[in-house]
């Protein structure tokens, strides 16, 4: 990756301007043309060098609940298990993690009470207990990373 | 505690009931990205036939409360050559949690930082931290500088790294 990518990477992992011509006024700020910020963004995004470019909305703002859930599955379980999890559309992500605790999934729902459900069925179906670990307390999101 | 949870959701309730139908629809277009051409909010604006000042206003507010936590680039840590994401867990004094979790969270290498339940005896950790790094040894680094700065409250820790991706889903939102 170039210098200016670089910095167009760090720059706007900063925040971006809420005003009429925010490329151009950033496309300033790095002393390049607008039309050239658009194409680089465009292939940053193209390429998955960016996964996102915009707002940031709280989901949970909007109305939503959300959980983290431990699961402790025996390896020889695991994609079984795995398979299980993943066919509810609740579970938004899966990440296995070299651990005691080696499945922890991101449950997404319309209201608390549905977090509560879903845990029980997943419980239920794959005969192991499952830790709800919702957050009590966000102390920061955000990623900050200097490339 | 219970007094503040409750009015914690009190507040979260009314954010949400501020929204009308015109911010729900910003959210809509705008929650898959922002669109990359020279006036994005005017092409907001004229595909819901308003103004594109209501648009940055109605955004702007949005930042203010909190719905919008910040517009901006989101790098895929993958592609950037941080391989090893690790969330870093930890015990400490529950009455000290909001001041540390503060502490910790301030630091430039942590993405999220949460308080969470413990589950006593077998899973102890209440303070939550992930860390990217280019190797597990960078990472585990990264843990000692969180544990020096939690100092005689970190009364143990763990590292649980990434090893696959089960599933990931874009999160869309039900509006």
């Amino acid at each position: 990756m170039d210098t200016l990518n670089r910095k167009i990477i760090n720059l706007l992992q900063a925040g971006f301007p809420l005003s009429e011509e925010p490329y151009l006024e950033v496309a300033r700020h790095l002393g390049i043309e607008e039309q050239e910020l658009l194409d680089r963004l465009s292939n940053l995004l193209d390429e998955k060098i960016l996964s996102r470019f915009g707002p940031m909305y709280d989901a949970q703002k909007l109305g939503g609940a959300f959980s983290l859930v431990a699961v402790r599955v025996p390896e020889d379980d695991f994609d079984k298990v795995s398979e299980i999890v993943n066919s509810y559309p609740e579970v938004a992500h899966n990440y296995k993690r070299d651990h005691d605790y080696n499945m922890w999934y991101v449950l997404a729902t319309d209201s608390p009470e549905k977090i509560d459900e879903v845990n029980s069925d997943i419980e239920k179906k794959i005969g192991m207990k499952v830790f709800n670990m919702p957050k009590l307390e966000e102390y920061y999101i955000g990623l900050r990373l200097p490339v | 505690m219970k007094d503040v949870l409750v009015q914690q959701e009190q507040v979260e309730m009314e954010q949400i009931a501020l929204l009308d139908d015109v911010d729900r629809k910003i959210i809509e277009l705008t929650q898959s990205g922002l669109p990359l051409v020279s006036r994005p909010y005017e092409n907001i604006a004229q595909r819901l036939g308003i103004n594109s000042s209501d648009v940055i206003f109605r955004m702007d507010k949005m930042k203010q409360s909190g719905v919008i936590r910040r517009i901006a680039a989101v790098p895929n840590h993958y592609a950037l050559g941080y391989k090893a994401n690790g969330m870093t867990v930890w015990d400490v004094p529950d009455e000290r949690i909001s001041e540390l979790g503060h502490k910790v969270g301030e630091l430039d290498f942590v993405s999220h930082c949460y308080h969470r339940p413990r589950f006593l005896p077998e899973w102890p950790y209440n303070l939550f931290a992930m860390v990217h790094a280019h190797t597990r040894d960078e990472a585990r680094t990264l843990m000692a500088t969180i544990g020096e700065l939690l100092g005689e409250y970190d009364r143990g820790h763990d590292i649980l790294f990434s090893t696959k991706i089960l599933k990931k889903t874009g999160l869309r939102f039900n509006l």
